[in-house]
């Protein structure tokens, strides 16, 4: 789950990371309030879920608090690759004497936590790994005893920081790794970690992604869910509790299991259609879910048909018929829907979806795809 | 034979009267598991419907029973102290089914997991299953047949749909093992392949895998080296990268996990990878009939 800078922000500051002084503003009367608080030279940074903000013209200097008032005006619903920017973080514009990079995140292939130091901050930091992989120092933590001191040097030396800034640089490591652990983050990131005209040490940004499967222990932090990158259907939904991705493309696509969905996806795409989507139903799903599943597609638009393939282990291909049969009542429905229904009570699903015109019945996921994309007219 | 799990397995369910616990109880009985102990903290003492006794604790279970294997339906909240309670006493295979486990939670697992005595099979699994001797899982056992295919794979649904076909065509599943589906597993493809390559019953593999991670590499390496025949499925190969596609470990991100390098690896391993689940069992059905002739 990726959260803002600002929400970022406010958590390194609860582990004692120094960062830009700051507050976020959904309204320039707001910003212009807030920069007048700050008392000197602002920066207004867009609050999107993407990367490449300041090259968008996300990110602009203030010096005056009407200067921050216009820049708000102008950042705020501006749309950045995609998405509209709905809050800006009014922060101390701190000028930079040097920037560094540091970051932790959990490694797949050592199932680890990797954290890592460059001396090359302030871009992208695949970018220093393509070009001069040296120039990162990577430790791994031990999950039993975590990030040890000896680990800490080894970056900040590894890295070639300036040894007048062991000691915050220290502060820093051990600071951003306890909230990683204690957020339950599965990123954590400040690049540009800078080093002030002025002499401080100093979380310029702040990246964190906490992993939604914690957020149990975290009521604090589910509040800040959104959608990633603000899809309004994705966020209805997450309100359903349905497990849903906007692709964009033409056949809107049910099923059950993420790697059967995931499938579907593939051989419609290989038939010649466009998925518009992925939805996962889950196991065992009540013909509410499937309801619910349905609406949900039909939100999407340019639709041009729909596939809903089924295989039952513990979920019932009756349940699911009655389902599809209730999320369409009354409902004209102006494309195919095809369903492939087997393994549990797939007769009796098959009977109660036989009583319908709306539907096409196949008897294989490779079928149903051909279908569906030839009955939408696609080849 | 089989691997890991026969008419042996004495087995013991973690959560056994939660509501996933105490259906598939009742299911994996029916497959004709030897369920042997159910543990419920505060409801030792008593039986569940099927007349398994509870115990409070997993050691108390493992002392009273003998069981050797245990399968875990326990919230996710606490399924890694559930995790923990096996690996500390002892029990030489644990099973865990549970999806949502915390990242965190999961390094924690694998770090004690490497030095126990226990082998695990998932999180976020559908279990494993040898076909008329024991199945320790959620799957629909009717669908399995008996015979001398090998299965391994990442996902459960799209293993239902591979193993309704194999049957479908009249062949068999020696043990089907899903490995789960989360960045953190405890047993990765290789060890499952290393298992049936040692197996006797077993003749070929297949394999399905996904988009998300590295496994799929690793074990492409190991596959150069074995006597069987390895067929394998990859499925996102058409899923748009940096989207999670359901499983938390199935996403491509920067230029990691992606299709084409699993893809690649596999081919060069001299792997079959069909671009449909039928002709992966084609692909088996002709792999068999060769061996045969031999």
């Amino acid at each position: 789950m990726k959260i803002h800078e600002y929400q970022g922000k406010l958590l390194m500051e609860k582990y004692q990371i120094p960062t830009t002084k700051g507050s976020v503003a959904d309204n320039p009367a707001d910003a212009k309030r807030i920069a007048q608080e700050i008392g000197r030279k602002v920066a207004v940074k867009a609050q999107v879920h993407v990367g490449g903000r300041g090259k968008a013209g996300g990110i602009k200097i203030a010096n005056t608090p009407e200067e921050a008032y216009e820049a708000a005006k102008a950042i705020l619903g501006m749309n950045i690759k995609g998405l509209t920017v709905k809050k800006v973080l009014v922060e101390e514009a701190v000028d930079i004497a040097t920037e560094y990079y540091l970051g932790m995140l959990v490694d797949r292939d050592s199932k680890r936590v990797i954290v890592m130091a460059s001396a090359e901050g302030g871009v992208e930091i695949e970018e220093v790994a393509e070009r001069s992989p040296e120039k990162i120092a990577k430790v791994w933590v031990d999950p039993a005893v975590g990030l040890q001191d000896y680990q800490i040097r080894q970056l900040i030396f590894g890295a070639g920081f300036d040894r007048r800034y062991v000691k915050e640089a220290t502060s820093f490591l051990r600071h951003l790794y306890a909230c990683m652990i204690g957020a339950d983050a599965d990123l954590a990131e400040i690049n540009p970690l800078a080093i002030t005209q002025d002499g401080r040490m100093i979380a310029a940004d702040a990246k964190i992604n906490i992993d939604e499967n914690s957020l149990f222990r975290h009521p604090d932090l589910a509040g800040w869910k959104e959608s990633e990158d603000g899809h309004e259907i994705e966020e209805e939904a997450t309100r359903r509790g349905l497990t849903f991705v906007h692709l964009g493309g033409n056949i809107g696509i049910i099923g059950n299991g993420a790697g059967l969905v995931m499938t579907s996806l593939d051989v419609v795409n290989r038939e010649g259609g466009k998925p518009a989507n992925f939805l996962d139903i889950g196991g065992g799903a009540k013909a509410d879910v499937v309801k619910n599943a349905l609406e949900i597609v039909l939100m999407e638009e340019g639709l041009q048909g729909i596939m809903i393939n089924i295989f039952g282990g513990i979920t019932r291909c009756d349940e699911v018929a009655r389902g599809i049969i209730h999320a369409t009542e009354g409902m004209e429905l102006n494309i195919p829907v095809v369903v492939r229904l087997s393994g549990t009570e797939e007769e009796a699903g098959r009977r109660i979806l036989e009583g319908s015109a709306k539907f096409t019945p196949a008897a294989s996921m490779q079928e149903a795809a051909q279908k569906v994309v030839s009955l939408a007219g696609l080849r | 034979m089989s691997i890991l799990v026969n008419k042996q397995t004495k087995l013991l369910v973690q959560g056994i009267t939660g509501r996933e616990g105490a259906f598939h109880t009742q299911k994996m009985i029916e497959a004709g598991t030897q369920v042997v102990a159910g543990v419920t903290p505060g409801k030792g003492g008593t039986l569940d419907a099927n007349g398994v006794p509870i115990f409070d604790t997993v050691a108390q279970a493992v002392a009273a029973t003998g069981a050797n294997a245990s399968i875990i339906f326990v919230p996710p909240p606490f399924a890694a102290d559930a995790m923990l309670e096996s690996f500390d006493a002892f029990v030489p295979l644990v099973v865990c089914i549970t999806e949502g486990i915390p990242i965190h939670d999961m390094i924690r697992v694998h770090d004690r997991l490497k030095t126990s005595q226990s082998r695990l099979i998932g999180p976020n699994c559908p279990g494993l299953i040898t076909p008329g001797e024991a199945k320790l899982g959620i799957m629909p056992a009717h669908i399995f047949k008996r015979g001398n295919v090998g299965m391994i794979s990442r996902s459960g649904t799209l293993t239902y749909e591979l193993v309704a076909e194999l049957s479908s065509r009249g062949l068999g599943i020696s043990t089907c093992v899903g490995i789960g589906g989360d960045p953190i597993i405890g047993t990765p493809f290789i060890d499952c392949l290393k298992l049936f390559e040692s197996d006797p019953e077993t003749e070929l593999v297949v394999m399905a895998g996904e988009i998300g991670g590295s496994d799929e590499e690793t074990a492409a390496d190991y596959i150069k080296s074995m006597t069987k025949p390895v067929v394998a499925f990859i499925s996102g190969r058409t899923a748009p990268p940096g989207k999670r596609m359901g499983h938390a470990g199935a996403i491509v991100s920067g230029n990691k996990g992606t299709a084409e390098a699993k893809v690649k690896a596999l081919s060069e391993a001299g792997v079959p990878i069909p671009l449909r689940t039928y002709e992966v069992i084609d692909e088996v059905e002709k792999q068999l009939k060769q061996l045969a002739k031999v």
